[in-house]
C-alpha cells in the first residue's frame, strides 16, 4: 500500500512471495526502485511486476539522463501504466507508483489490473487488500504527519498478514520525500498482535511450571 | 550522425515500439533486418476489470444534462469512489463512460489528440458532438471488427450553433441518437421513467430533478451504483460539470421496519 502524508509518501508491503501453497521467498522485497524518488509497489504476478519495472527503471534512468532533471511521479506511472493497459491481455500485475517530485510534491498513482491510471490519496493492493477497506474507511483521514501515516501503514498491512494467507513474513516500509528516502523494517516483537495471537516464546520450557496440572 | 538514420533496428526504440504498441500491427513494428522474428500472439476480447456503471443522459430545453457517478467497481467491490466519468471533449462536448475504465482512458487520449491536430487547423471550427460521435463510433466498430472491443459504452451529449445533439456509443458498435439514453442498468430503470415523464423543453430544474429520480433508483436498484454523482451541462454558452454530490435517500416506511412480522424465514 501507499499513502500520502504532509511532505510526502509512505510506501509499506509485507514480504510473501508464494507459488500455490508454497511460500517461495519469506523476506521478499516487493517496494522497488524506479528512481532516486520514485518507487514502485508491486502485487500479482511476480515475474510479471518485476519485468514492469526493469522497463520502466531502464526508461526512466535514458528520460532523467534527457531530462536532465529528476523523473517526476506522473512520467513514471505514464510508463508504468502505458505497459499495463497495452499488454493486459498478458499481464497480471497490481502496482502502486509512489514519489516525490518537486512540483507536485508527494504523489500515490493505482495502477490495478487492466491499466487504470488513478492519482489517490492512498493506495492499497494485492491479495491482503481485501481485509483493509473496512479498516482503511475508518482509520484513513486527510493530513497525517510522518510519524501518524507510517504508524497507520505498518498497522494496515499487519492487519492484512493476520488474516490473508497471501500475506506474510515481515512489514518494509519506504518514506520518501524532499530529503530523501529512508527503508524500514518491520519483524516479530515490532508488529502488534491481534484477535487470537499470542505472545511469541522460544519454547514451552520457558513456562513449564506453569502447565496446568493433570486431571483424572 | 549516421545513427539517427538508422530505423528500428537499434534495441531500445525496438523494444519500446513493441511495448507500447501493445495490439495494434504487431508485424510492422517488427523491423525487416536479416534476422526472423517469431510472430506475436494475436489478442481477442478482454475481460473488464475496474467498471463504471450507468450513465444517464437527457435534452432539455436549453440543452443537454448528462449524470454518472463516481465509482469505479473491481468486480463486486466498489475499489474506487473518486472516479470521474464525465469529460468534455472540446468546447461544445461532455461523454459519459461506463464500462472498463483503462479503456476510457485510453478513449479520452485518443480524443485529446483529435481536439489538438483540430485546433492545430486553426480554422475558426470547433469538432462538434456530431463529429466525435462518429469519430468514436468507427474506432469501436473497429476495434470490434478486430476482437479486440474497448470495453465501454459512451453517452455523448453536446450543443452546436445550437442545435442539441445526444446519441450513444456502444462496444461492438452500436451507436443511436435520441432525446434521452442511459447505459448499463440505466437502460432497464432509468428509460421507463424517460419515456413516461420526458418531454420537450424541460427547465434546467425539471431536467435535474428527472435526472436525480431516475439515478435514485439506482442506487436502490444497482448493486454497483455508488452515491456520489456529477452533472455536466452543456448548453450553447458551455460546459460545466458539477462537483460530486451525493443523494438522500428514503428508508423510514413502516413498511420496512418489520416486514417478516408473522411471515417468519420470508424476506
Amino acid at each position: 500500500m501507499a499513502l500520502q502524508y504532509d511532505g510526502g509518501v509512505i510506501l509499506g508491503a509485507d514480504s510473501r512471495t508464494s507459488t500455490g501453497a508454497y511460500v517461495a521467498n519469506r523476506a521478499s522485497d516487493k517496494i522497488t526502485c524506479l528512481t532516486d524518488y520514485v518507487y514502485l509497489c508491486r502485487s500479482g504476478s511476480a515475474a510479471d511486476s518485476q519485468i514492469i519495472s526493469d522497463y520502466v527503471r531502464y526508461f526512466l534512468n535514458q528520460h532523467t539522463i534527457q531530462l536532465g532533471r529528476p523523473a517526476t511521479v506522473k512520467t513514471a506511472a505514464t510508463l508504468v501504466r502505458e505497459l499495463s493497459y497495452q499488454n493486459k491481455s498478458f499481464l497480471e500485475a497490481g502496482l502502486i507508483v509512489g514519489g516525490w517530485d518537486k512540483y507536485d510534491g508527494g504523489s500515490i498513482y493505482a495502477i490495478p489490473l487492466g491499466g487504470t491510471a488513478l492519482k489517490l490519496p492512498f493506495a492499497t493492493g494485492g491479495s491482503g487488500s481485501s481485509y483493509l477497506y473496512g479498516f482503511l474507511d475508518q482509520a484513513w483521514k486527510e493530513g497525517m504527519s510522518k510519524e501518524e501515516a507510517e504508524a497507520l501503514v505498518v498497522k494496515a498491512v499487519s492487519l492484512a498478514m493476520a488474516r490473508d494467507s497471501g500475506s506474510g513474513g515481515v512489514v518494509r516500509t519506504v518514506v520518501i520525500n524532499e530529503q530523501g528516502v529512508t527503508r524500514n523494517f518491520y519483524a516479530g516483537d515490532k508488529l502488534p498482535l491481534w484477535h487470537e495471537e499470542i505472545p511469541r516464546q522460544n519454547s514451552l520450557l520457558e513456562t513449564f511450571t506453569e502447565a496446568e496440572p493433570m486431571r483424572t | 550522425m549516421a545513427m539517427f538514420m538508422q530505423q528500428q533496428t537499434d534495441d531500445s526504440s525496438f523494444k519500446k515500439n513493441m511495448l507500447f504498441r501493445g495490439q495494434q500491427d504487431q508485424s510492422s513494428a517488427l523491423p525487416s533486418v536479416g534476422f526472423v522474428p517469431a510472430k506475436s500472439p494475436t489478442t481477442h476480447t478482454q475481460y473488464p476489470y475496474v467498471t463504471g456503471s450507468s450513465v444517464l443522459g437527457i435534452k432539455y430545453k436549453d440543452g443537454v444534462l448528462i449524470a454518472a457517478d463516481c465509482g469505479g467497481s473491481y468486480g463486486s467491490t466498489l475499489r474506487y469512489k473518486s472516479v470521474e466519468r464525465l469529460k468534455a471533449v472540446g468546447k461544445s462536448t461532455v461523454i459519459g463512460a461506463s464500462g472498463e475504465i483503462s479503456d476510457f482512458q485510453q478513449i479520452m487520449r485518443y480524443l485529446d489528440e483529435l481536439t489538438l491536430k483540430d485546433k492545430m487547423w486553426d480554422d475558426g471550427n470547433t469538432l462538434g458532438p456530431k463529429e466525435v460521435h462518429n469519430y468514436l463510433c468507427r474506432v469501436m466498430y473497429n476495434h470490434r471488427n478486430k476482437f479486440d472491443p474497448l470495453w465501454n459504452t459512451l453517452i455523448l451529449g453536446g450543443v452546436k450553433n445550437g442545435v442539441k445533439y445526444l446519441g450513444m456509443v456502444s462496444m461492438i458498435g452500436v451507436h443511436f441518437e435520441e432525446n434521452h439514453v442511459a447505459s448499463g442498468f440505466g437502460n432497464h430503470l432509468a428509460r421507463p421513467i424517460f419515456r413516461d415523464e420526458w418531454k420537450e423543453d424541460l427547465s434546467l430544474e425539471e431536467g435535474i430533478l428527472l435526472l436525480e429520480k431516475c439515478f435514485r433508483v439506482l442506487l436502490y436498484r444497482d448493486r454497483s451504483a455508488v452515491n456520489k454523482l456529477q452533472v455536466a451541462n452543456i448548453t450553447a454558452e458551455g460546459i460545466t460539470i458539477s462537483k460530486p454530490y451525493a443523494l438522500r435517500t428514503e428508508w423510514e416506511y413502516k413498511a420496512f421496519q418489520n416486514p417478516t412480522q408473522g411471515v417468519e424465514g420470508s424476506w
